[in-house]
């Protein structure tokens, strides 16, 4: 590595300051907004003139005005999105092994089936849902987003998964068997340990893109039953009629920005290689 | 090998070549069964409902008067086609499309390059960095960019009222063009990662022999970027612009949440969306969603034939 010359430090200093001011700002915005007495929003500062508890409380504390709603939208939106990733990685793991390692006619229609579908207008498949999941039964129910859910979750995790594991070298397998390793000691000793990384970045990947969902959260629900986050954002109301839930739906954002940004901070290399393995091979 | 199969052709090899279909054929049972799953939930979750919409689009159907459905033909396609609020909301669409993908694919490539030639200490804070964007909620990031400019709770117009034209009573959200430039500037924060991220596996795919041999021949900085660079990643160009654009086609969230389409915001999949779940005209609905759908197909196709995008490429490395 040569010496990096004062200019180029200095220039690494100013893209880093850019850099980091591009990809912060709009979240340091709305997280001094959440700190905002509700009295003080319109005084056109940046900062809180007075930081305060009080929108947090709105939507945490027991009898705020938006608890209920943000707590049971908090609820639904982890178990639908952790139950869409969770079958999502299962289907993909499998399809993706056969197509990393079996010769079989279709596997080119079965990528391209995953990508047609990650392209898809969502919207367009929400009319026929909205309709049929309300003349079974399935409209505001956690399964009536998880199906849908699949199409946003599928695709991204069956590309990701077969692009890891055509990276695997599968031969570590024999070579354990010739050692004298079974069948099932072979695979897990040599090759989960291989492709477990993979699966766990291509899960959260597919969560990201599920808990980002809001055309199928508000077209398919309709109470707390089922409403997930982003959708329940848009419901929000003031303490009173007069009042802009402005600040309330300042501190939910904040809440559900937390783990998205903690989970990033420990794994962005893993999440990093996951996109641009998946999206550009070839 | 050859005089070998041509010294005894018969038995050896047929009996090679049943044991090879043999072969052939229980991985095709075995691919088919582990990837079977995938691909007929894939098609349940869309083929099934593009279907059902377009039959349903054939009909005069209202949930607000269920028995009264009655065929109609492509009367609703009609409709849809005559209404000028569908070619407004295609042209807000496209607009939306055509601008953001154009600024994203510039600032992408500037992080793209960044990311790529970032020195070891600042690489892990300048990938985390341009990550967070791409985590975010596209709701949150609505709402960030609403308030910051909102008339009310903004802080926007304090900061920038020396800018001819912006003082404390502008209300970006009451006109077309000041709206639209909110909801981009959302749409551009919230996406551009991914877009240089699929550059950035583009950028580590150009030979870096080929880079300092321009170099060594003396080539700027400039040069080497639009004559080495920029034609040996054209391929992961083109997949990034049209895997945004379609992304970008399908805009809802940042319109939904700043301008509910009011003032000439209005866009395809909102239109779609207020039709059929809004109003509870089912046919209209489905009508506005294949058309969306044929749309996407559209740009699809123009993409794959005439600017020779290889979408499979990944499927043919697969084989």
């Amino acid at each position: 590595m040569k010496q990096l010359s004062t200019r180029a430090k200095w220039a690494w200093a100013l893209i880093t300051i850019f850099v980091l001011a591009y990809a912060l700002f709009p979240i340091v915005s709305i997280f001094a907004t959440s700190f905002k007495l509700p009295s003080q929003l319109n005084l056109g500062l940046f900062w809180p003139k007075t930081w305060t508890f009080v929108n947090y409380e709105e939507i945490l504390a027991p009898g705020g005005s938006a608890q209920t709603l943000f707590l049971s939208s908090l609820r639904n939106s982890i178990g639908i999105c952790l139950i869409a990733t969770g079958i999502a990685v299962v289907l993909a793991t499998l399809a993706a092994y056969a197509i990393a390692r079996l010769d079989f006619p279709g596997k080119r229609l079965v990528l391209l089936t995953a990508l047609g579908v990650s392209i898809f207008p969502v919207i367009s498949i929400v009319t026929p849902l909205f309709n049929l999941w309300r003349n079974i039964g399935l409209y505001d129910t956690w399964l009536g987003l998880i199906i849908p859910y699949l199409s946003l979750t599928l695709p991204i995790s069956i590309w990701t998964l077969a692009a890891f594991f055509r990276q695997i070298p599968w031969e570590l397998e024999q070579a354990a068997q010739v050692d004298g390793a079974t069948t099932w000691q072979a695979f897990r000793k040599a090759i989960v340990p291989l492709a477990a990384p993979g699966v766990f970045t291509t899960a959260l990947i597919a969560f990201f893109i599920a808990w980002n969902d809001f055309v199928y959260g508000i077209s398919l629900t309709s109470t707390d039953r089922a409403r997930p986050v982003p959708a329940a954002l848009a419901f929000f109301t003031g303490a009173s009629q007069f009042e802009e839930p402005t600040g309330s739906i300042s501190a939910a954002a904040i809440i559900v920005t937390i783990p998205v940004v903690i989970l990033v901070l420990l794994f962005q290399r893993q999440i990093v290689s996951g996109l641009t393995q998946g999206a550009v091979k070839g | 090998m050859t005089t070998v199969a041509d010294k005894k052709p018969d038995l050896h090899d047929a009996a090679a070549k049943a044991g090879r279909s043999d072969r052939a054929r229980s991985e095709a049972r075995l691919g088919w069964l582990l990837a079977g799953p995938a691909f007929v939930v894939m098609l349940a979750v869309t083929l099934y409902p593009i279907l059902q919409a377009f039959y349903d689009s054939l009909f005069n159907f209202r949930l607000t008067a269920p028995d009264d459905k009655s065929w109609t033909g492509l009367t609703n396609y009609s409709v849809v086609l005559t209404d000028p609020l569908f070619w407004q909301a295609l042209g807000v669409t496209v607009f939306i499309t055509v601008t953001t993908v154009i600024v994203e694919l510039l600032l992408g490539f500037g992080l793209a390059l960044v990311m790529h030639r970032a020195i070891t200490q600042l690489r892990g804070l300048l990938r985390t960095a341009i990550l967070v964007p791409y985590g975010i909620i596209t709701v949150v990031s609505a709402f960030a960019w609403f308030y910051a400019f909102d008339i009310n709770s903004g802080y926007i117009n304090h900061w920038f009222d020396w800018v001819p034209g912006i003082s404390p009573d502008l209300n970006w959200f009451a006109q077309q063009g000041t709206s639209l430039f909110v909801i981009i500037m959302s749409e551009i924060w919230k996406t551009t990662p991914f877009i240089s991220l699929l550059l950035l596996a583009g950028l580590s795919q150009v030979p870096t022999e080929l880079e300092e041999a321009a170099e060594v021949d003396g080539a700027t900085w400039w040069q080497r970027l639009t004559r080495v660079v920029l034609p040996n990643m054209k391929a992961a160009i083109m997949v990034a612009v049209l895997f945004r654009a379609l992304d970008a086609f399908r805009i809802f969230d940042n319109v939904f949440i700043m301008t509910n389409g009011a003032n000439g915001t209005e866009v395809l999949s909102l239109l779609a969306y207020r039709t059929s779940i809004g109003r509870l005209e089912i046919g209209l609905g489905s009508a506005i969603s294949v058309l969306l759908f044929l749309c996407v197909i559209l740009i699809c196709w123009v993409a794959v034939k005439l600017f020779k995008v290889d979408l499979a490429g990944g499927a043919r490395g697969a084989g």
